[in-house]
């Protein structure tokens, strides 16, 4: 795994400004988590410093030092879903899954968080897994969905 | 020039001034905390804005440009009700145990909430960041007292280039910290201690060993001390004195009430260096050997070399540094010649630098199960030991050095700057090899506050071309440049701390200014002195004579050399 | 009531495709901008009197200008496509439905101030615009409006898109910035302002998705025509976002100055068995006004004058089931998350505001409590680095004035019965 994420790291050797994309790049076959492992292999492969590695990835809400999933079902909170109970939905998926939010899936399938503002306000409450977008979800719409990506 | 009038006083300024520029040469006070002068502008604690007619909101002055007819009011209702605000959202989320923290003297914080006469009580829960790590040698990391102004970061990149500290998460839960939180003794850190130099409070202080060595003076040990150059120029400042107050015979007179039994003068290794490392010198001319040799007396250096240059490690001097080699001269020499064994002497050093706590624990640095050096007290340290004995320093009179190591020449002195070690090299190389004395002892081109210095030195048939950088930042530059051979100097000094040693971590908290008036007392000291070359050290020649034999001799080689280890895997 | 669709007015069967936008009228201003003189470009924008669509209403022509004006040999365009303002997916809608009309105004942006390169910042959480864009640029680029020498002129120009990786603060200019570096999205301090001194230290300009969608039109009509609609002082349409708890949310263009009620009415009201209790305009950075408030103009100059914000042209509304506390804890939660961390007043004061909002939840809170959350409020939003501080208070502030009761009724044990 270190060696895939060493071939797109050294890509843009010297690049400090294509960090965010190979964050982003990295995310699926990382187990979407920034380990130290993976973070040294970046900064090596890019010719930058560790420090800048982790200073900028621990500031963007996609990434993630803690061990994630396989797949990341992320809640919209902000307001428009928020008014129309996205509080009580994500309890419902929390039952689902069997994990509270923060937590992953005892198979390791499933992280489930909770994010802000999806641009999705006109059918709230929404949600998306991955780079995959849901809007006017409901418990058993969410049962349906989760289905696809077993 | 541009017009500006701040609180009804008006002056003119260069177009391109701050607020914070004006304001201070109208002689008015305006509270800083993210802002220090040898640093770019961060404007992120908010505690400097000031209200400028015409504008929406309050500006930062530190970061505002003056611009013709502004009219500036520092203490409005708005900007007096927006400093305490402010004031009480930094207090909310700071340690509130300001009476045992080793800052509290000059801790820019409670100055500024002083100075504002801030008597509020807080109106929120208090939160403390958690983490403090004691891990490294040379300092202590406190984020319950960090203030997030972020001047620390910025000296270990920008300045030396280190990159040991991050910043983590974002918002309130924002801290300054090592990458994945790692031990700062584990992390690239090279114990420098710049940052301890830059925090405005008690974030990042010294490594405190005073207790470690009140102990040793109050058991049996007989403690022996060694004084680092740049402390007799900055020991007085640590104690109130003027910037560049030279104190050398008060600090053994301090030193001996506090009970150290024997005060040695490191400019005498100093000097000891010279001939070893002059002599290294000329051999590798002569036979071919690794050029430019680079000096090794600061650990800062070392450390960074080990860890970013570790394919130059041949490049630099297999000479210790004049701690080190005092220590093992004590533990083995002038133990012997007192009858008492190694453990029986308690070897003591007085440095300006944070970095040489950490070279004292160096496992080449010491043998048979003890170490050359047992303590490192920084200038700061020995200022707190020397007022908490009550003892009046302005007022001391002066004490000679003990003999027979207390004879040090104006080249050993020198080392305490930028240049020194070069010049204390030259003007010996230049005489032993020429055999010629040199009519003017001053070498001006390899002096001063410029980050990367270049001189060519006649020295008989051979052009000695020479580099000086300091500042790790600098020494970076220098380094890759040596490594792409893309220069061909000889012989290069390498300070980790801009400005030399008296600019070190373990100093009195410094700025450009300061360090000004101690750069010139550096070479009034040097010119005071009865000997002014390495190779005139009368005690030196007698430690030749009675014990060492010759330069890079067997003996020597044995106590007074060492080598390097490959620490490149701390980056990996 | 219908809307006034000029932005939204020729949606094609394949808004990706470039030869259908053209065989539509489109990129006709580019044809137009590439012929004309710079200077006369931005005196036209100038004179339609287009302000900035993202929330600022900074006026786009003076903007342009700032850019022009300051020489370098590099200068940038950058859309600002992080639309992260909660209760706002405008310019989602125009990526969906005519992407090439923001194209064309970066181009005609680029021609205007001399910048060759563009950039959109688009946010990770659209990846399906993702891949709309990247084809409509290849399509752009097919048709010989991107590349070097657009349609024969001396003029090059071409657009990369740089994804976001979840920050709302990044949808302020010089932490967008920031972050197209590479580095951590914090917002610098200005001046220097990114048009003299931007990306890399470049004139830069950042511009809206739906400001630069208004571009083209302005160019083919002229000035005048973009002043038959809107206001005096503020010309043109708005995409206005209707959501929260409203019948009919979704994307619509109206003239700025529309009346909210009128908004309400076309947006079908608050679901059946309720009353609407209040709005939040321009957002979650906006201001909260009671439902006896909204018989006023949608236009930022009005709205200003009352001590409300237009902002995104987001229109949050509220119904009587919500308790308001509980929902000024979720906005004061979304800008604890989003806070940079750079600036004190804002790293500190959010948490403080939150703080003090959940003692009104939970029934704890003092007549006091509400003296220092306008007190703390006050010193964020004039002492705050950045727009993102100086307005997350807004919502508490507005609150307090238009609701107090809201608040009282929740001090002294006053039990909350929602």
């Amino acid at each position: 795994m270190l060696l895939e994420v060493e071939k797109i790291a050294s890509a843009y050797k010297g690049r400090n400004d294509m960090l965010i994309k190979v964050l982003r790049e990295v995310q699926p076959l990382t187990n979407n988590t920034l380990t130290p492992e993976v973070a040294k292999t970046i900064a090596n492969a890019m010719e930058i410093p560790l420090t800048q590695v982790y200073d900028t990835a621990t500031f963007y809400a996609l990434f993630s030092t803690e061990p994630r999933g396989k797949h990341i079902i992320r809640l919209c909170r902000s307001a428009s879903c928020h008014l129309n109970k996205a509080k009580e939905l994500l309890q419902q998926i929390e039952k689902k899954l069997n994990i509270k939010v923060g937590q992953t899936t005892t198979d390791g399938l499933f992280t489930l968080e909770t994010c802000e503002c999806l641009g999705l306000c006109d059918v709230s409450p929404s949600m998306i897994i991955d780079d995959d977008v849901y809007g006017n979800v409901t418990i058993n719409k969410f049962k349906k969905i989760i289905g696809k990506y077993r | 020039m541009v017009k500006v009038t701040i609180d009804g006083q008006t002056i003119k300024v260069k177009e391109g001034s701050t607020i914070l520029d004006a304001a201070k040469k109208l002689n008015i006070w305006i509270p800083t905390l993210c802002h220090h002068p040898d640093q770019a502008v961060k404007a992120n604690c908010r505690i400097c804005v000031v209200e400028v007619d015409g504008q929406r909101v309050l500006q930062p002055s530190c970061a505002f440009p003056v611009s013709d007819g502004m009219v500036v009011h520092t203490h409005s209702q708005k900007v007096r009700s927006a400093r305490s605000n402010i004031l009480e959202l930094i207090l909310s989320h700071h340690n509130q145990d300001c009476l045992h923290c080793p800052r509290n003297e000059n801790c820019e914080l409670r100055i500024v909430a002083e100075k504002l006469g801030f008597n509020k009580e807080l109106r929120y829960p208090l939160h403390i960041k958690e983490g403090k790590d004691t891990s490294s040698p040379s300092i202590v990391r406190d984020p319950s007292k960090c203030i997030n102004c972020g001047r620390c970061k910025y000296v270990c990149d920008e300045i030396q280039t280190v990159y040991a500290i991050t910043k983590e998460n974002r918002s309130f839960e924002t801290i300054y910290t090592t990458s994945f939180g790692e031990d700062l003794a584990s992390s690239p850190c090279v114990n420098c201690g710049q940052c301890v130099q830059a925090c405005p409070v008690g974030a990042l202080t010294i490594h405190d060993d005073t207790e470690k060595v009140w102990q040793a003076i109050d058991s049996d040990k007989l403690v022996i001390a060694q004084v680092a150059p740049a402390v007799r120029i900055t020991l007085a400042e640590a104690l109130g004195e003027e910037p560049g107050s030279i104190s050398t015979g008060r600090l053994v007179t301090a030193m001996k009430q506090l009970g150290i039994d024997v005060v040695f003068d490191t400019d005498f290794t100093a000097d000891l260096t010279i001939m070893e490392e002059g002599t290294e010198l000329l051999g590798r001319l002569k036979n071919g050997g690794v050029l430019p040799m680079v000096t090794s007396c600061s650990p800062g250096w070392i450390k960074f070399c080990e860890t970013y240059y570790p394919d130059c490690l041949d490049n630099l001097s297999t000479c210790k540094s004049p701690q080190a080699m005092f220590g093992a001269l004590i533990k083995t020499y002038y133990a012997e010649k007192l009858d008492k064994k190694p453990h029986d002497v308690y070897s003591l050093s007085i440095m300006p630098c944070t970095a040489k706590k950490y070279e004292a624990n160096r496992p080449e640095l010491g043998r048979d199960g003890y170490q050359d050096i047992d303590a490192v007290l920084t200038v700061q340290e020995l200022a707190k030991m020397i007022k908490s004995a009550g003892i009046n320093y302005k007022t001391l009179p002066d004490t000679p050095f003990d003999k027979p190591f207390g004879l040090g020449t104006g080249a050993g002195e020198i080392f305490g700057a930028t240049g020194g070690v070069m010049e204390a090299a030259l003007r010996t190389v230049y005489e032993v090899v020429t055999g010629e004395e040199l009519k003017d002892l001053d070498f001006k081109e390899v002096r001063g506050f410029e980050g990367i210095k270049e001189s060519t030195v006649p020295v008989g048939d051979l052009n000695v071309k020479v580099a000086i950088a300091h500042g790790l930042g600098n020494a970076r530059k220098l380094m890759d440049a040596i490594r792409a051979k893309e220069v061909d100097y000889h012989f290069v000094e390498i300070m980790a701390c801009p400005g030399g040693c008296i600019g070190g971590g373990g100093n009195p908290i410094k700025n450009w200014e300061k360090m000004a008036n101690r750069l010139k007392s550096v070479y009034e000291e040097d010119k005071n002195l009865p000997q002014r070359k390495s190779h005139d050290n009368e005690a030196v020649k007698e430690l030749y004579t009675q014990f060492l034999g010759h330069p890079n001799g067997h003996k020597s080689h044995e106590l007074l050399h060492t080598n390097y280890t490959n620490r490149s895997n701390i980056l990996n | 009531m219908q809307e006034t669709r000029i932005i939204l007015n020729k949606v094609n069967n394949n808004p990706i495709c470039a030869k259908e936008y053209v065989e539509n009228g489109g990129y006709e201003a580019v044809k137009k901008a590439v012929q004309m003189n710079p200077k006369d470009i931005i005196d036209i924008i100038t004179d339609s009197g287009l302000r900035g669509r993202g929330g600022a209403g900074f006026p786009v022509g003076l903007k342009i200008s700032f850019v022009y004006k300051t020489n370098s040999d590099q200068k940038y365009i950058i859309c600002n496509a992080d639309e992260g303002e909660p209760g706002t997916n405008k310019d989602r809608v125009i990526f969906e439905t005519v992407p090439h009309s923001v194209i064309e105004g970066m181009i005609i942006c680029g021609i205007a101030s001399g910048a060759t390169k563009g950039y959109i910042y688009l946010r990770w959480e659209y990846p399906q615009i993702y891949d709309i864009l990247t084809k409509v640029l290849d399509s752009a680029r097919e048709s010989g409006f991107l590349g070097e020498k657009i349609l024969g002129s001396e003029y090059d120009f071409d657009i990369e898109i740089y994804v976001g990786a979840g920050a709302y603060v990044c949808g302020e200019e010089t932490a967008l910035i920031e972050s197209i570096e590479g580095k951590r999205g914090e917002a610098r301090f200005k001046p220097p302002f990114p048009g003299v001194e931007g990306l890399w230290g470049k004139p830069t300009l950042v511009n809206n998705v739906e400001t630069l969608a208004n571009i083209p039109l302005i160019i083919n009509n002229g000035s005048s025509w973009f002043h038959q609609f809107g206001t005096e002082k503020c010309s043109g349409t708005k995409l206005f976002t209707l959501c929260g708890n409203i019948n009919k949310p979704g994307v619509y263009e109206f003239p700025i100055g529309v009346k909210l009620q009128d908004l309400y009415a076309f947006g079908g009201g608050v679901p059946k068995g309720r009353k609407l209790q209040a709005v939040q305009l321009g957002g979650v950075s906006g201001s909260i006004i009671s439902a006896d408030q909204i018989n006023v103009e949608m236009d930022p100059d009005t709205l200003a004058s009352k001590g409300m914000t237009f902002g995104s042209g987001s229109v949050l509304f509220i119904d009587d089931s919500q308790d308001m506390i509980d929902l000024l804890e979720n906005i004061m939660e979304f800008f604890l998350h989003e806070s940079c961390g750079k600036c004190t007043p804002c790293r500190e004061g959010n948490l403080r505001l939150l703080e003090i909002i959940r003692k009104f939840k939970n029934n704890t809170a003092r007549l006091e409590d509400i003296d220092t959350l306008m007190d703390l409020s006050s010193t964020m939003m004039c002492t705050s680095l950045c727009g993102l501080g100086q307005s997350s208070p807004t919502a508490i502030v507005t609150c307090i004035r238009n609701m107090k009761e809201v608040f009282t009724n929740r001090i002294k044990g006053e039990q909350y019965c929602g």
